[in-house]
């Protein structure tokens, strides 16, 4: 065994009540680190897969039409105008199958399903709500929003006159699987629809408003023969949602609006959460490089007078730095090994711990590899840099002063 | 006659910047190869400053000194660390052993601190040296469970296991008792003999004294007396 781990592990085995109480501390350092980092990590990605779990990553339409002024202003020359905003009416995304299959050659693009979106109303006897109409085409409708998985009843096919509804708008009006519903266009136009399937997809304004319908009858309903009111897009890094958005309106002209841009908010309140997570983290890591350091900087101190005879007798400096150093690193690796087991364990307990009536977990935890390889080589690399100080200060001594003065 | 093995000429140590204190005032001492010397004195004459700069731990102020055929005043830190192991031993009065270690291991350490790496060579000499000492049932004992006069046999051992061709010896004796002290000195008075190591012993022990080849006294920094006894 080479002479600096000999010493350095027999030293640490030594002082053994002061190594154990430091690994305690690296421990639960890094068991913190990890039950914060899976349990935000987890919030984050059940919140995301939630929000996502009802809309598409992209939704491309056409352009908002703006009033136009009369007289061009010219060089010099002051107008006063006033203009009224253009009332915004439902229309086709010109040339859309160009468009889609333009779209559907993206890199990063996963899915993409054209669809006629426009309000309504539905009618069952005295029952009336206001609805938002889909026409959908069904199979690439599924590749966004997984309908058939969240089916609570009945079957997610659209053919003929068939509607897919919420769950909320299905107890609204009072309807199940195989009833009839008077659907009615903001175009006036109205038909009486079969419902196929009811659908829960967790969103509560989603579930009481959404009536899929196939993309012909909506097109029928809205008086848009053949036309696309929207192209959604499902991409295949949720936060690469916005760059592909910000490509797609330079490259096709029309409104890309992200899912980040729709749910500005969740994403700030994610981000805040992720700077509190990233705060205790760094206090967390200040913490085990400051018990670390001390206790290696202490154990300097109480082995200056041998440090000083193992320099006497001819043990090069940098094998002396070398024995400190290898201590923090075996502290680092056993601390975080200790830790992430640890806090995958509190993780795993609190997920079962807090869960609701139905049995799920109140707040879902994310436990992967890269977590516990990151937590690792942290607290390695902590451990190693608390090391140097106490190490340089070990392989500095001046070995007549260290045998005389200890 | 062989070249000696330490050439001390008129070394000169002071400390402090604005008020000097002159610990060693022109010191020239010379030892030859075998030779075991007494080196004594009161406290305060200079005796561990000159045995501090004999044993690279500490630089003269002006002075030139010659270990083992090299001139110590032109090394760095890295070369007399090299030199230190190649060319000298250390018996301490408290006989410093690591208390972590093993008898064994204290007498490994040295060369396995200076190598890097562990060889059965080195085991081998470590115990065979032990054995010699008359601690072979005593090698895989922690230094902590020794008494005062087998901790200071190990450290011998320790200052010869890599053969050096001088031992420097700081009270040896100074802290056991007159049986164990004279089992101490019998052992560097053998290896002495058996391998011609030189030996510079400082001691406060007349009998000792006595009992070397030579006694160098020293006073206020000053070799005040320098005589070889007849055999």
């Amino acid at each position: 065994m080479p002479f600096e781990w000999f010493v350095a592990l027999r030293y640490m085995r030594a002082a053994r009540g002061q190594t154990v109480m430091i690994l305690a501390a690296v421990s639960i350092g890094v068991s913190v680190l990890v039950f914060l980092s899976a349990l935000i990590g987890g919030l984050q990605t059940s919140l995301i897969a939630k929000t996502l779990g009802s809309q598409p990553h992209v939704t491309l339409r056409m352009p908002r039409e703006e009033a136009r002024a009369l007289v061009p202003a010219g060089d010099g020359t002051a107008i006063a105008r006033v203009y009224e905003q253009r009332p915004q009416r439902l229309r086709s995304i010109d040339q859309w199958p160009t468009i889609l299959a333009d779209v559907e050659t993206m890199a990063g693009v996963i899915a993409v399903s054209p669809s006629v979106t426009g309000a309504g109303f539905a009618v069952r006897a005295e029952a009336k709500s206001a609805i938002v109409i889909r026409g959908v085409d069904p199979d690439r409708f599924r590749a966004i929003i997984d309908v058939t998985a969240r089916l609570t009843a009945g079957r997610f096919e659209l053919d003929g006159d068939d509607v897919v509804i919420g769950a909320k708008l299905a107890t609204e009006l009072g309807v199940a699987v195989g009833d009839k519903l008077r659907i009615a266009s903001s175009e006036g136009v109205d038909q009486v629809a079969t419902i196929r399937g009811i659908f829960a997809l967790g969103n509560e304004n989603v579930d009481a408003t959404w009536v899929l319908t196939s993309l012909r009858q909506a097109q029928a309903l809205f008086g848009l023969p053949s036309g696309v009111t929207t192209i959604e897009l499902k991409v295949a890094k949720v936060f690469e949602a916005e760059r592909i958005a910000t490509s797609l309106r330079e490259r096709t002209g029309l409104r890309a609006d992200s899912w980040m841009t729709v749910n500005a908010e969740l994403l700030a309140g994610l981000s805040a959460q992720s700077s509190s997570k990233a705060m205790i983290q760094f206090f967390v890591i200040v913490a085990v490089a400051l018990g670390i350091a001390s206790v290696l900087i202490v154990s300097v101190v109480q082995k200056s007078r041998e440090i000083g005879i193992l320099r006497a007798v001819g043990t090069p400096a940098r094998r002396i730095l070398m024995v400190f150093l290898i201590q923090g690193g075996v502290l680092g690796v056993v601390g975080s090994i200790l830790g992430s087991g640890l806090g995958a364990l509190f993780s795993k307990l609190f997920e079962a711990l807090m869960s609701d009536p139905s049995g799920a977990p109140k707040f879902p935890v994310q436990l992967d590899l890269s977590l516990f390889v990151w937590s690792t080589a942290l607290a390695i690399g902590v451990g190693l840099l608390s090391a140097v100080i106490p190490a340089r200060r070990a392989s500095r001594l001046d070995p007549a002063t260290a045998i005389r003065n200890v | 006659m062989s070249e000696p093995v330490l050439v001390v000429e008129n070394v000169v140590k002071e400390y402090g910047d604005q008020i000097k204190t002159r610990a060693l005032d022109g010191v020239s001492l010379t030892l030859q190869v075998g030779e075991l010397t007494a080196l004594i004195g009161p406290s305060g004459s200079g005796k561990s400053t000159l045995l501090n700069i004999i044993g690279l731990l500490d630089k003269a102020t002006s002075g030139r000194v010659v270990v083992a055929g090299q001139i110590a005043g032109d090394l760095d830190d890295r070369a007399l660390t090299a030199l230190r192991a190649r060319a000298l031993g250390f018996v301490f009065q408290f006989h410093h052993l690591l208390p972590a270690f093993t008898a064994l291991e204290n007498v490994m350490l040295p060369a396995w601190g200076e190598r890097g790496l562990l060889t059965r060579q080195m085991r081998t000499d470590s115990e065979a040296l032990l054995r010699d000492v008359g601690l072979a049932d005593r090698m895989h004992y922690r230094a902590t469970n020794l008494s005062g006069g087998q901790q200071q046999r190990v450290a011998i051992a320790r200052a010869l296991v890599r053969k050096p061709p001088l031992v420097l010896a700081d009270e040896p004796t100074g802290n056991l008792d007159t049986a164990s002290s004279d089992e101490v000195f019998a052992l560097m008075r053998r290896f002495n003999h058996d391998l011609g190591t030189t030996f510079l012993v400082v001691t406060h022990d007349p009998r000792i004294a006595a009992s070397c080849d030579r006694t160098v006294e020293m006073v206020d920094g000053k070799i005040v007396r320098d005589e070889r006894h007849k055999p």
